[in-house]
């Protein structure tokens, strides 16, 4: 069963309902969070960012308006007055000859943290991403490490127009050598960029530009977490529901309504997108034969398009149902906001899909 | 800190000027229709009509007008995410940029665009561009076209000029440097104008760029270059109408740096925090329009009167825009996926 083209046939009126729901359930859980709350995505993002150049002088940051503006979305605010302005470098508008400076910095010792104002913007250094950062550890036969973190604000905002609104995970997940990691909470924001600035290779770290005002709870001692363990989000036993990034939130929407009527779903949020932790996303079939991949990649050649082929090979016996993918729509991403609602996947999509496996109606 | 000192504006001499009454007053309108139309984006913005990241052209007016106005209906124009003021003097009408921007079916790019994403074919629009220097590429291939028809394929009709519109942020982007060669090397039919408004979001173009003197970039690619005072719409005519010359003769390109300054913070969304009050003054006090207004009054070109009249007939055309754009309907959404492939018409 494909969800995204019931989607395309279904009426206007449906649709209509749809984004009622969404809108309204999507603000009732972002203000809960919001209460219990103390730190936001994007300072929990900062602190990580200080710490590490606190700790370790060979670390800094480099891009478009990181300094005295301080980042696009104030992820990096205030911070060159603190390390000046060569350990918060605001660069021209020069994608890959930046990016590759940074290459040639990490080769030589030093530990560049990478801004993309926005991540879309890093197509423009694409050559120097693919090339250099991801491959030339192996072409150099382990001459040269490249410690490097490219790290910003992407993902499908609210209107912002096809070249601001990209998924980019798809493009470079066929990239040897470099790891991708996605947050999508103020804690795993945190520990996990720390992560990503102490690992001796180039991570691609993916920040949803409708997070960066998550509120949480973060511990006061100093925390890490691992870089490719993914989380297990909430535990059921009647379908996996893998997924990353914002639709972890469009995710935990649909599953107060399933636990509800009692289908009780094992959803894991991956973290890390290359390489994928397929001992946690194993055990989890094990447990519960199905399988619905919710992403905001769209579905030709997407994150979910590779993760399920992967389960295909290593766990076609567990199955007792196809896979489903729900993705956004293989199009760029549309101004209108009704087409935009349309072309990214929505909350009672996923329920759909889980009460079809959990009742075995495929 | 940074940019304390204002660069000398290049003097123009009035009496170099010698526009018609009629060229000027198309001049003023289209500065006009430009101005209001930003006012009105940014009351629709704050009202809820438009999304996403909306950039404003105020005070840059004399740039779009004192180019696009120097060139034929038939010639190219591309410009970046501040693009709907280059849209409008492109003959774009008002009522099809505000539809797009409130996302409707009948906007100039069918809703699917947005404020960053203009396009028009009927008008030569080759469109806004919402990444940093994308456009330069996409206009010098547009100007090769002009070539390859007039020379490969012997269309003596073949001698469309375009003009690409960018930033001096873009300046500094390899793209830049890529087609300043290309243009001069193949003596290419174009403009390269250069909106240096001293910012890039936050970035203060002497923090940017080693040379903050853009035009004389040009050199080292055997082009000529030239500054101008981009809030002197007359001035700003004049240059591009002897670049406009040299690429229509087939003498090849012209890269312009028009100094001007952006009224507004970079977008609606910009809080406008790093620009200091002396500066944002010093501009303030030339304003384009305003400029264009005493020239022509005190030429006896156009009455106090005319002006006004201009003004409030520009206010109705924007009324109407606004009020087609909301009437106009949403695209519809079983036509997702049109307009992914040519087919689709
Ligand atoms: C490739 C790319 N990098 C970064 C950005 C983000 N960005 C948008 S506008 C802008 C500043 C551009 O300044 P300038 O070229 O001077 O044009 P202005 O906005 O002043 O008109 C930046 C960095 C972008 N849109 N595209
Ligand atoms: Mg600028």
């Amino acid at each position: 069963m494909d969800e995204s083209c019931a989607l395309s046939s279904a009426s206007p009126n449906s649709l209509s309902n749809l984004f009622t729901f969404v809108l309204a359930t999507y603000t009732t859980s972002l203000r809960q969070e919001i209460e219990m709350a103390e730190t936001l995505l994007y300072n929990a993002l900062k602190e990580a960012i200080d710490e590490e150049m606190a700790r370790d002088s060979q670390v800094f940051v480099l891009g478009e308006d990181v300094g005295h503006y301080g980042g696009s979305y104030k992820v990096t605010k205030d911070l060159y007055k603190k390390y000046g302005e060569l350990r918060v470098l605001d660069t021209p508008i020069a994608e890959n000859s930046f990016t590759g400076m940074a290459v040639g910095a990490a080769m030589t010792g030093l530990r560049p943290i990478i801004e993309g104002m926005n991540m879309g913007f890093l197509l423009l250094a694409f050559n120097q991403i693919a090339n250099n950062a991801g491959m030339l550890r192996y072409t150099s036969g382990g001459n040269f490490k490249i410690p490097l973190v490219i790290r910003g604000p992407g993902g499908v905002g609210r209107q912002l127009g096809a070249e601001h609104s990209q998924r980019l995970e798809a493009y470079f997940q066929g990239v040897p050598g470099l790891k991708m990691v996605a947050c999508s909470t103020p804690y795993n924001a945190k520990g996990l960029l720390k992560a990503a600035i102490r690992d001796d290779n180039p991570v691609l770290f993916f920040e949803h530009v409708l997070l960066y005002n998550l509120k949480q709870d973060l511990p006061s001692e100093d925390y890490v977490l691992p870089l490719d363990k993914a989380e297990v989000v909430q535990e059921g036993s009647d379908v996996t529901i893998l997924t990353y990034s914002r639709m972890r939130h469009h995710v935990a929407q649909a599953t107060k309504l399933l636990d509800k009527e009692g289908i009780g779903a094992d959803v894991i949020d991956l973290i890390s997108l290359k390489p994928i932790d397929f001992e946690t996303v194993g055990a989890s079939i094990r447990k519960t034969h199905r399988v619905i991949i919710v992403e905001e990649c769209m579905k030709s050649g997407g994150i979910g398009a590779e993760l399920s082929a992967s389960i295909m090979d290593r766990f076609f016996d567990e199955l007792d149902a196809p896979v489903i993918r729900l993705a956004s729509q293989d199009i760029p991403t549309p101004y209108n906001g009704t087409l935009e609602n349309l072309t990214i996947v929505q909350p009672p999509q996923i329920v759909e899909a889980a009460q079809k496996l959990a009742t075995n109606r495929l | 800190m940074v940019q304390e000192r204002e660069r000398v504006l290049p003097s123009f001499s009035t009496t170099q000027a010698n526009i018609t009454r009629e060229d000027g007053l198309i001049v003023y309108e289209d500065m006009v229709l430009g101005r209001l139309f930003e006012d009105k984006c940014a009351e629709m913005y704050y009202r809820g009509k438009m999304f996403g990241f909306v950039h404003l052209y105020n005070g840059q007016e004399a740039v779009s007008s004192g180019v696009i106005k120097a060139m034929r209906k038939d010639d190219y124009v591309s410009s970046t995410y501040r693009d709907h003021v280059h849209a409008l003097s492109a003959g774009v009408p008002a009522r099809e940029v505000m539809a797009e921007l409130f996302g409707k079916a009948t906007g100039c790019s069918k809703g699917r665009g947005g404020s960053m994403h203009m396009f028009s074919s009927e008008h030569n629009l080759l469109g806004g561009y919402a990444f940093v220097a994308e456009g330069i590429p996409v206009a010098t291939g547009a100007a090769f076209q002009s070539k390859y028809r007039r020379e490969a394929l012997g269309d003596p009709n073949a001698d469309q000029v375009t003009a690409c519109f960018f930033g001096d942020g873009a300046s500094n982007n390899g793209q830049f440097f890529e087609c300043l060669n290309m243009a001069a090397l193949w003596k290419l039919p174009i403009l390269f104008v250069v909106e240096n408004n001293k910012w890039a979001i936050g970035m203060a173009h002497d923090r940017a760029t080693s040379q903050p003197e853009i035009y004389k970039k040009a050199e080292v690619f055997d082009m000529a270059g030239v500054e101008v005072d981009g809030m002197d719409v007359l001035a700003v005519r004049a240059v591009a109408q002897e670049a406009v010359a040299r690429a229509r003769a087939g003498e090849g390109p012209t890269l312009i740096e028009a100094l001007t300054y952006r009224f507004r913070g970079h977008s609606l969304a910009d809080p406008d925090e790093l620009r200091s009050k002396a500066e944002k003054d010093f501009w303030f006090a030339r304003d384009p329009i305003k400029r264009l207004a005493a020239y022509l009054m005190e030429q006896n070109l156009a009455t106090q009167e005319e002006l006004k009249g201009i003004n409030r007939r520009i206010q109705a055309t924007i009324e109407e825009a606004v009020q087609f754009g909301l009437e106009s309907p949403e695209p519809d959404p079983s036509e997702l996926y049109r307009f992914v492939f040519a087919e689709d018409k």
